[in-house]
């Protein structure tokens, strides 16, 4: 018994270690700041995300040509899934942690500076507006359809169906957006969430259960979403915006 | 038995104090808490320190460890072996002496939540599925180790204007119960100060009982304060779908 | 320094003042001040809902019937009366298998959540020596959530709490009756009065007596000590129950509490050569026997050299599949994850018997739990009655609604129309005082630590588990000599927050208990539920006519033979058919059709 004992404890004691807290918070500044960067730049340097049959992320929907209007064509759009994810309650833990040390790390003191300053939270603006988050979760879902339609759109070619690097690039970009906008806290309010009792109609689990408890294991998830989304985005517009620029050309795979 | 490991205790008062160095035989499987009552038993015996069941049900022995919150039950001291261990007493309140601080603000709190009111009469029928969800907060032992990670508290001394995650979760554990037929909802806005909180989710990284604190507490309640407060769509829904009852009243 | 305290001391008056903050301690509070007008104190050792009921697992025994329709409170009073081996008050048992439903109802309007059946009733799991499934549970943390419940509804009424405040003496009035009592603050060290026309004890029981043990550091037997020192008579004192399943390695865990749930949900044991022995002690109850039963197994088997490696047995759940164990045993899988590095879904585990409830206790009425003495009131653990030679698993949580609240109400019936609450004389808080002090004025004297330990070495080796008139009576001796040590025990550092000085209070119940234990136990020369001599290894006829009550007599213990009182023939005769009488009526039933 000795033995078996030692070993566990080896074991556990590996699983034990923490990462030093400020690594956290270094990735997001890196991340997300890095992200930003590159969407204002992309923003106000370029007026078309559109290649052949592949729209960016970006620039859709083209609300900007609905109006005639042709410059900075992405603002049109971009602030939609801003206003998404400044409102996401797990992009409001990165960036309290991240830029605002509101705490940097648990049990990390924040910054002196911090003293003097009362902390209000999010009761006062810009951040109660926060609470509006399920509005933005509806523009974004409207967004999402059209990007949807993009998607289709990419795997259909001048000859046709095919499908291209870029075909395989918007789809994963697509089903990850999707993954994070479904699995978003205030859908799963909204889906059932606010139900007190899910079985007092009938005795069974309601429609709207089936679907809280669907979205609550996805919800588990949504800082994964949350990442893996903005990296597909940013990959996505990336690979357009070089296809644009003639950097390579787009490899057909069927 | 030779092995000895190396604990730095604060020991002091209202007053001030320092960390003081005790060194004990590591003996299988100690838990930090063992290792505290051997010093008080051999070496220091009016070092403080709360505890009650060392089985991490009761939640009396909450310190923080090498700078992280925790229970010192819970907590093996086999994880430290070659470090010293630092145990302060909880950070966010009063000092009474050495580990043992003055948790009495979170009972004052406590007193400000209406009790549960239920809607019908007992025998209930409920589903399991439909009391997982607010069961999940039961499984609080009220060790306070998300009031001290609070920033809310912890940094800023809110407390007067946040109840602090524990009673997110009791107000949760009312309000999403099946049968609750009172409202909670206008304290979370107001006295509670829900909204204090930035969903740092510290609260969740540190509870010994694994309730997702953010994710299934303070943001489903967030959500259930803008249905009422911040959502004019619904508002206008409600608004027509209430006035029939209404004007039966 | 005493005559300076008494002139700033602090003091409050109470209708009813409440000692101990667990389950029944708060039952009281809650049925008492549920009147209007009435004031209420409850006094803790510790912080408010970290009592020891929340070491509770399993699950409270009340037959609602919702999995097994036959169920009905004669069954459970069959049950309770079976298992303690017909030393139990019949007419305490009968109040309390008939309240214990209305208690968990209780429950949950007050805002406990239990799990649930598939029809969305309140779920009930079998366990050791109940007939039926009976157990009403929220996974294996029922007492925390059965604590919890009782907590928030007390703060919502009009109840005064101390918290981490030690009482040290009660006082009794010119007439005998309770007067209030001297307590102190732990935080601070300050002494506070409580004078009050009648007090409640709830101070649960004495498990901290031995060394392996499942109970926290309160189970000092404080309450049951305080009262027999003025003058209440305790009953049953040999009886101490051991758990069969408690941890047994790493050293740090020994005797930590493995919920007897773990076998109610199907987990088996195995001694080192991987049989079941449990078929061969009882085989018609196996793993499910009562608790004695098993843990004397358990110990016939590792002194048979059956034993694990540390001296237990082997207990084994994995079959139920990892999914089930961790909905239903989530504390369990938990504990044993982070304590002992085992993974009870992949794994079995060691287990070996820890002390785990003290059955004997004050003795009190069955309708108001009123003790001998006027206006003190006892009610939990720290009670007697109930339980006879062996508590049945579930009981006890349900024990402390039943009685909780009857105390309540006892003491609310005691207190109508008695308007002056008794004032403590001065001389006698002081020379209290002076007392309680007087560690600190103590150079180079006994460590209190020190004390408990050899207390427990005691406790351990002589009235544990097994015991014979030899190994009692040195046991006795071991522990008077202890005593006169303990005459002298001194502490260092300041009054606040010392947990030395406190530990002398400790130390002070449980000799005063321990004594009391021994001499209960050489009284009953027979082996008796929980109370095994290998010299008299049977259950005597003649011996289960009597319960051993003691109380002082001067200076002295007491130890006097009392009747059992017989039951009337209605109860009687649920005996006579020689099985339960739920399972009676099935089979009459089933015969009829």
């Amino acid at each position: 018994m000795a033995q078996p004992v030692q070993a566990a404890v080896e074991g556990r004691k590996q699983a034990e270690k923490h990462l030093p807290y400020w690594v956290e918070p270094a990735f997001t500044i890196v991340a997300l700041g890095g992200f930003v960067i590159y969407a204002i730049w992309e923003v106000l340097a370029h007026n078309n995300g559109t290649y052949h049959n592949y729209v960016s992320p970006f620039f859709s929907p083209g609300v900007a040509g609905w109006f005639g209007i042709h410059v900075l064509t992405a603002l049109y759009v971009v602030w939609v899934p801003f206003i998404f994810r400044f409102s996401c309650y797990y992009y409001r833990k990165e960036y309290f942690r991240g830029f605002f040390f509101h705490p940097a790390g648990c049990a990390v003191s924040e910054p002196a500076s911090h003293k003097n300053k009362r902390y209000t939270g999010e009761r006062r603006f810009p951040f109660n507006l926060n609470n509006l988050h399920r509005y933005a979760w509806y523009l974004a879902v409207i967004v999402l359809i059209f990007l949807w339609k993009d998607t289709v759109q990419a795997f259909i070619f001048k000859n046709g169906f095919g499908v291209g690097l870029g075909s395989i690039i918007l789809l994963i970009n697509a089903v990850l957006l999707t993954g994070y906008t479904f699995s978003c806290h205030a859908f799963r309010n909204m889906i059932g969430g606010r139900k007190d009792c899910f079985s007092c109609a009938n005795g069974k689990p309601s429609t709207g259960y089936k679907w809280w408890r669907r979205v609550s294991v996805w919800n588990q998830f949504h800082g994964a979403w949350a990442w893996a989304s903005l990296f597909s985005v940013w990959a996505a517009d990336l690979y357009i915006r070089l296809l644009i620029s003639g950097v390579f050309s787009d490899p057909r795979l069927f | 038995m030779s092995e000895e490991i190396v604990l730095s205790i604060y020991r002091g008062d209202a007053d001030g104090g320092q960390e003081v160095e005790y060194s004990v035989p590591l003996t299988p499987g100690m838990v930090v808490l063992d290792a505290v009552h051997q010093v008080q038993a051999h070496q220091a015996q009016d070092l403080a320190v709360r505890w009650n069941c060392k089985a991490a049900h009761c939640g009396s022995c909450s310190a923080e460890i090498n700078g992280r919150p925790k229970l010192l039950c819970k907590t093996r001291l086999d994880d430290y072996v070659g470090q010293t261990v630092h145990i302060l007493p909880m950070q966010t309140f009063p000092i009474i002496k050495d580990l043992v601080s003055d948790v009495s603000w979170n009972y004052e709190v406590a007193k400000k939540i209406p009790a549960f009111k239920p809607a019908t009469a007992v025998p209930f029928r409920m589903q399991q599925f439909d009391v997982d969800r607010v069961q999940e907060f039961h499984h609080c032992i009220e060790c306070f180790l998300c009031q001290d990670v609070c920033h809310v508290l912890r940094d800023h001394d809110a407390k007067d204007e946040y109840f602090g995650p524990r009673f997110m979760v009791k107000i949760a554990e009312y309000e999403m119960h099946p049968r609750e037929g009172g409202d909670r909802i206008p304290l979370l806005a107001h006295e509670a100060g829900l909204n204090m909180c930035n969903v740092t989710k510290c609260c969740t990284e540190v509870c010994p009982q694994h309730i997702r604190i953010t994710d299934n507490a303070i943001i489903p309640l967030k959500e259930r304060v803008a249905d009422q407060y911040w959502d004019p769509l619904r508002a206008l829904f409600r608004r027509k779908k209430e006035s029939p009852t209404n004007q039966s009243v | 320094m005493a005559a300076q305290e008494l002139a700033t001391l602090e003091s409050h008056q109470y209708d009813v003042l409440v000692i101990g903050s667990g389950g029944a301690g708060l039952r009281a509070a809650v049925q008492a001040a549920a009147v209007p007008g009435v004031s209420v104190g409850i006094i803790g050792k510790s912080l408010l809902g970290k009592a020891h009921t929340v070491m509770a697992e399993g699950g409270v025994a009340a037959s609602l019937g919702n999995l097994d329709q036959w169920d009905g409170w004669e069954t459970h009073f069959y049950d309770t009366m079976r298992s303690g081996h017909f030393i139990n008050n019949y007419r305490i048992v009968e109040v309390f298998a008939k309240e214990a439903a209305e208690r968990v109802l209780e429950l949950e309007e007050w805002g406990a959540v239990f799990d649930r059946t598939p029809d969305g009733k309140i779920m009930q799991r079998p366990f050791g020596a109940h007939t039926f499934r009976r157990l009403a549970h929220i996974g294996d943390r029922t007492g925390m959530e059965l604590l919890r419940t009782l907590q928030y509804k007390a703060i919502s009424q009009n109840i005064d709490v101390f918290q981490e405040v030690t009482v040290t003496k009660l006082f009794r009035d010119e007439n005998g009756a309770v007067s209030g009592a001297l307590a102190y603050y732990r935080a601070t060290g300050k002494f506070v009065l409580f004078r009050a026309k009648a007090v409640v004890l709830a101070t649960g029981g004495w498990g901290k007596l031995y060394k392996v043990t499942s109970n926290s550091w309160e189970s000092t037997g404080d309450g049951a000590a305080l009262a027999f020192r003025i003058g209440a008579e305790l009953m049953d004192m040999e009886m101490v129950q051991f758990h069969p399943t408690g941890m047994v390695w790493p050293p740090g865990v020994r005797g930590l509490l493995v919920t007897e749930g773990v076998r109610g949900e199907g987990g088996l044991l195995y001694n080192s050569e991987g049989e079941r022995f449990m078929l061969t002690y009882d085989p018609e109850r196996k793993e499910l026997s009562s608790r004695d039963v098993v843990a004397r197994s358990i110990y016939k088997e590792v002194q048979a050299g059956r034993g694990t490696p540390h001296g237990g047995a082997w207990l084994d759940i994995t079959h139920r599949g990892p999914e089930f164990i961790k909905r239903k045993l989530p504390g369990m899988y938990e504990q044993y994850l982070t304590l002992a590095d085992v993974d009870i879904t992949k794994e079995k585990f060691e287990v070996a018997p820890t002390c785990h409830y003290t059955m004997g206790g004050v003795r009190v009425e069955p309708e108001t739990c009123a003790t001998n003495i006027p206006g003190l009131f006892a009610a939990g653990e720290v009670a007697c009655g109930l339980h006879g030679a062996n508590r049945l698993g579930g009981n006890s949580l349900a024990d402390l609604l039943v009685f909780g609240r009857r105390a309540g109400d006892g003491a609310l019936a005691y207190i109508q129309g008695r308007d002056d609450v008794a004032d403590v004389p001065g001389s006698e808080i002081e020379a209290e005082m002076q007392r309680v002090l007087r560690p600190f004025s103590i150079s180079q004297g006994e460590n209190p630590y020190q004390i408990h330990e050899d207390l427990q070495e005691i406790m351990s080796n002589h009235a544990g588990i097994v015991r014979d008139q030899g190994m009692l009576e040195e046991g006795l001796a071991k522990l008077l000599e202890l005593k006169e040590r303990a005459q002298n025990m001194a502490i260092t550092g300041s009054q606040v927050y010392n947990p030395g000085w406190h530990a002398v209070f400790d130390v002070q119940s449980m000799l005063t208990i321990a004594e009391l234990i021994f001499r209960g136990a050489l009284a009953r020369k027979e082996s008796r539920g929980a109370h095994w001599r290998t010299d008299y290894p049977d259950e005597l006829p003649e011996m289960g006519q009597w319960n051993f009550v003691q109380d002082l007599d001067g200076d002295a213990v007491r130890v006097r033979e009392v009747a059992v009182p017989v039951m009337p023939q209605e109860l009687a005769q649920l005996f006579e058919r020689g099985m339960a009488p739920g399972v009676y009526a099935s089979q009459q039933q089933a015969k009829e059709k």
